[in-house]
């Protein structure tokens, strides 16, 4: 190949094997943000193993964009370090994917699908790219792998939500990234579609894989996939297995505050209050069974503070 | 279309008289011919990154600052194709440093570094007009004439454009990619701000060129027309960029055209302004590529997509 | 400099001020810095266009900055409005380019018309701004209210009942009665200058509705009244001193505003 592109075949072989599953992708030590006179993160810590797939919980507000951006290397902290694959974090976060929230493109740019998937691959380099077979035979099987080959050849500014979220999440794999950071996916998702991208993320990150840390403000859609999770709140982070960390004495300590957490037909409520009566639980419980069939949604979880 | 409504009829003489005679011998065509054609086609290219970045605004008003550098290099003498090139260039650059990331203040930053330097044209043009007998040069400066392109600016204006397309060949990835998402392109390393700043300055050679060889008012038309309807005609970004190109070439050779032939239109017989006739050939393919139904995606219109502008 | 002919110099340039400070509150609260450029110029070709045919500059100026606005707002409902309003602007010039090359006005008169004559203005032109300008005011605080909830609220305005679109249009056409009152004296180029310096700096200083707009009222005095001054001193066009002197009340805002959030 003429051009100094980096083809996918010759990227390291997908898989936890090379490094062992024990070895940490993700570093996150100490790291502390004043914004605006107001401690958004304080001191927050965690880990990220190869293959674990990590929701970052915590209401609106609670600094998760902020910790992602600082991990993605797009904001400095005040303090604290992040290691990606063991290296400190340099301009260019290597072997980080990255799903934005948002994205700005509009309906009438010219960009498909398959484009989209394509800058993937090397986006960020200057200069002419030639096109090759090995390239589009890629983007055609990374497009395969998340069920996106029907709109491949669709303007992206076209597509809905989910199937933008699928183009993305190709756009961020097709690199054969060790870390999959993605920013809130499931706020602009219909339910159905958030849990059809939850369950695909899951499926190719673990087929490659690729540790995912995923922030949501709402832990029911994760639930059936996730591996561990850093609960955020009051810029202070607590971080482990869901069962370890989702309890009321580790939140209430988490927020400062008596936080009760229930469990509802398989689905988690976080709600302010110290104990919950026995009498209202029951009758609080009736109350959500009835609402839970009339939204599936379940309750919004209530934060306190 | 003046052959259409000619009461002559025959292909042979609608052909003579669409292209009136001497039309392909006369030398100053040819030169119009060839560097508007390039202008267009690069501004064609670098138009579709302008509006689809939503810069239209930056792209006209870097047209309009040609102003600045046509009458300075009048008032001090040197050739107008440095004075537009480094007007080009220098406020391109002032309106990247002035804004910020916010769309919103980005239109009125870009908008107060366009009022402070037309304010100091008004002045240059002031003085060129009092200190010089030269009492035409407001209109010069400000309605450009494809007409008057001597060999040397056309030999710079070709190394030019050429050095435009280079850049933008050089910065076509990471432009998509920012044009998804300056997130995005941060988190893969790109520099954006100085991406920003390297686009506003290939833009600003682009429109200071196409000022000077057709003017400060075809200009901006000739970087937004055809990339604005190219966008609603094509999928991929190649494609975009080769149609508004064309559609570029093709509206300035016609409109050079019907210029040459509107020698003998009433009511004065001394032509019509070019610029007129490619802007109205621009301003109708953008509304005629309206009528076309845009390809539906597969999904059903995302609400998200269409909150943005405004 | 505060000669009897000048009185009404004073007057006319003062109405303007104000009126392209309220409607420039709008402008920059709408973030449609490049619609206010973009009717003043098209107004210029009304202007351009108004001597051929035999009417007054005043009607040319009216007919074409409305046209153009609504032009661009009809447009701009199913295509990206920046790309729409660069489009018109164009076409507007376009015209202006083919009817000056038809008349035979002289160039002086062009280049006040683009960039302004306050010096010497007759007094009917006083009567003129004067009605144009209460006539604005007036539509102004007719729809202060619904105009302020759409532009900093859009969903919440639409929730209420209010329609983006209408509101688009009569936005536009205040503008372009403000462009008609203020062209024949700040030009063509400068207007939009007016519109969007004074306020922008305000708004930089203080979020609030009411200093906000007290403030941009202010500076936009203080920028054609300085403007005059210096324009009748150095006999450098009034242009040059608006467009420079609104630029720098925004450059302070700015810098005032950085310093005073350290």
């Amino acid at each position: 190949m003429s051009a100094p592109v980096i083809s996918p075949m010759s990227l390291p072989a997908p898989g936890p094997a090379p490094d062992g599953p024990a070895r940490p992708v993700l570093e996150v030590e100490q790291v502390s943000i004043r914004l605006g006179g107001r401690q958004i993160l304080d001191r927050v810590g965690f880990t990220l193993r190869a293959g674990e797939f990590t929701g970052l919980i915590g209401s609106n507000g609670a600094g998760k964009t902020t910790l992602l951006r600082i991990v993605l290397g797009l904001r400095g902290a005040d303090g604290g370090s992040v290691r990606v694959g063991g290296k400190p974090l340099t301009r260019r976060a290597r072997g980080v994917g990255y799903v934005p929230q948002k994205i700005q493109i509009e309906h009438d740019a010219p960009l498909r699908a398959r484009d989209l998937v394509a800058l993937g691959l090397d986006g960020e380099r200057l200069g002419p790219r030639l096109p090759s077979r090995d390239r589009r035979d890629a983007v055609a099987r990374m497009l395969e792998a998340v069920d996106a080959t029907r709109f491949a050849d669709a303007r992206v500014g076209t597509l809905s939500g989910g199937e933008q979220q699928r183009v993305l999440i190709a756009h961020a794999l097709i690199a054969r990234p060790r870390l999959l950071v993605m920013d809130e996916p499931l706020a602009n998702l219909d339910l159905r579609a958030g849990q059809e991208i939850v369950e695909l993320t899951s499926r190719v990150a673990r087929e490659q894989g690729v540790a995912v840390l995923l922030s949501a403000h709402d832990i029911n859609p994760l639930l059936p996939v996730m591996d561990k999770v850093v609960y955020l709140a009051e810029g202070r982070a607590v971080h482990g297995r869901t069962d370890q960390v989702v309890r009321s004495e580790v939140l209430s300590e988490l927020y400062r505050h008596p936080i009760s957490v229930l469990r509802v037909d398989g689905r988690i409520l976080v709600v302010a209050g110290a104990t919950v009566r026995a009498e209202a639980f029951d009758a609080g419980e009736r109350d959500v069974r009835a609402d839970t069939a009339a939204r599936p949604a379940g309750l919004p979880e209530v934060h306190a503070g | 279309m003046r052959a259409m409504s000619s009461p002559r009829s025959g292909f042979g003489s609608g052909f003579r008289f669409l292209f009136e005679p001497g039309f392909f011998s006369s030398g100053p065509v040819h030169a119009a011919l060839l560097t508007g054609t390039v202008v267009a086609l690069v501004s064609g290219a670098v138009g579709v990154f302008t509006v689809l970045r939503g810069q239209s605004f930056a792209g006209h008003s870097l047209a309009d600052l040609g102003t600045l550098g046509g009458s300075g290099a009048f008032l001090f003498g040197v050739g107008p194709l440095w004075g537009f090139i480094a007007a080009g260039v220098a406020v391109g650059g002032a309106m990247d440093l002035a804004s910020t990331r916010r769309r919103a203040s980005r239109g009125v930053a870009t908008g107060i570094v366009l009022g402070a330097v037309q304010g100091v044209s008004a002045l240059l043009l002031y003085l060129d007009t009092t200190s010089g007998s030269t009492t035409g040069v407001t209109v010069t400066v400000l309605f450009g004439s494809l007409f008057a392109v001597s060999g040397y600016t056309a030999t710079a204006t070709l190394a030019f454009a050429l050095l435009g397309l280079a850049s933008l060949a050089v910065c076509y990835r990471p432009l998509l990619l920012d044009s998804v998402s300056t997130d995005l392109a941060a988190a893969r390393g790109v520099r954006v701000r100085l991406l920003g700043l390297a686009f506003m300055v290939v833009m600003g050679i682009t429109v200071a060129l196409s000022s000077l060889i057709v003017g400060t008012i075809l200009s901006p038309a000739l970087l937004i027309g055809p990339a604005a309807t190219a966008l609603r005609l094509t999928q991929s970004p190649l494609a975009a960029m080769g149609t508004a190109a064309a559609l570029g070439a093709l509206a300035t050779g016609l409109g050079v055209l019907l210029a040459y032939d509107s020698y003998h239109w009433k009511p004065v017989g001394n032509g019509w302004p070019v610029s007129l006739f490619v802007i109205a050939l621009l301003f109708t393919a953008y509304l005629l590529s309206g009528l076309r139904r845009p390809r539906a995606g597969t999904g059903p219109a995302p609400a998200t997509a269409t909150t943005e502008a405004a | 400099m505060f000669a009897p002919f000048m009185q009404d110099t004073w007057i006319t340039a003062g109405i303007v001020a104000v009126i392209a400070a309220l409607v420039g509150f709008f402008v920059v609260l709408r973030a449609a810095a490049f619609t206010a450029h973009a009717v003043p110029n098209a107004a210029f070709a009304g202007a351009a266009g108004a001597g051929l045919v035999g009417v007054s500059s005043l009607v040319g100026l009216g007919v074409f900055s409305l046209g153009g606005a609504l032009l661009i707002g009809l447009l701009s409902r199913k295509g990206r409005h920046d790309a729409v309003t660069a489009l018109t602007v164009a076409l507007m010039l376009g015209l202006g380019a083919l009817f000056l090359s038809w008349s035979t006005e002289y160039a002086p008169e062009i280049y006040s018309l683009l960039f302004g004559e306050v010096l010497g203005l007759s007094s009917q032109d006083v009567t003129t701004t004067a009605i144009l300008g209460f006539a604005c005011v007036a539509v102004l605080a007719c729809v202060y209210r619904p105009l302020m909830l759409s532009s900093t609220l859009p969903e919440v305005a639409e929730a209420r009942g209010i329609r983006q679109v209408r509101i688009d249009l009569l936005f536009l056409t205040l503008v372009a009665l403000a462009t008609t009152t203020a062209v024949p004296v700040v030009g063509a180029l400068l207007m939009f200058t007016l519109m969007i310096g004074p306020p922008a700096a305000a708004r930089a200083l203080t979020r609030h509705p009411a200093p906000a707009l007290t403030l941009g009222v202010l500076l936009a005095l203080a920028t054609v009244w300085i403007a005059i001054a210096a324009s009748y001193q150095t006999d450098w066009p009034i242009g040059f001193f608006v467009g420079v002197i609104s630029a720098a009340w925004y450059l302070l805002a700015r810098a005032a505003a950085a310093v005073f959030r350290r």
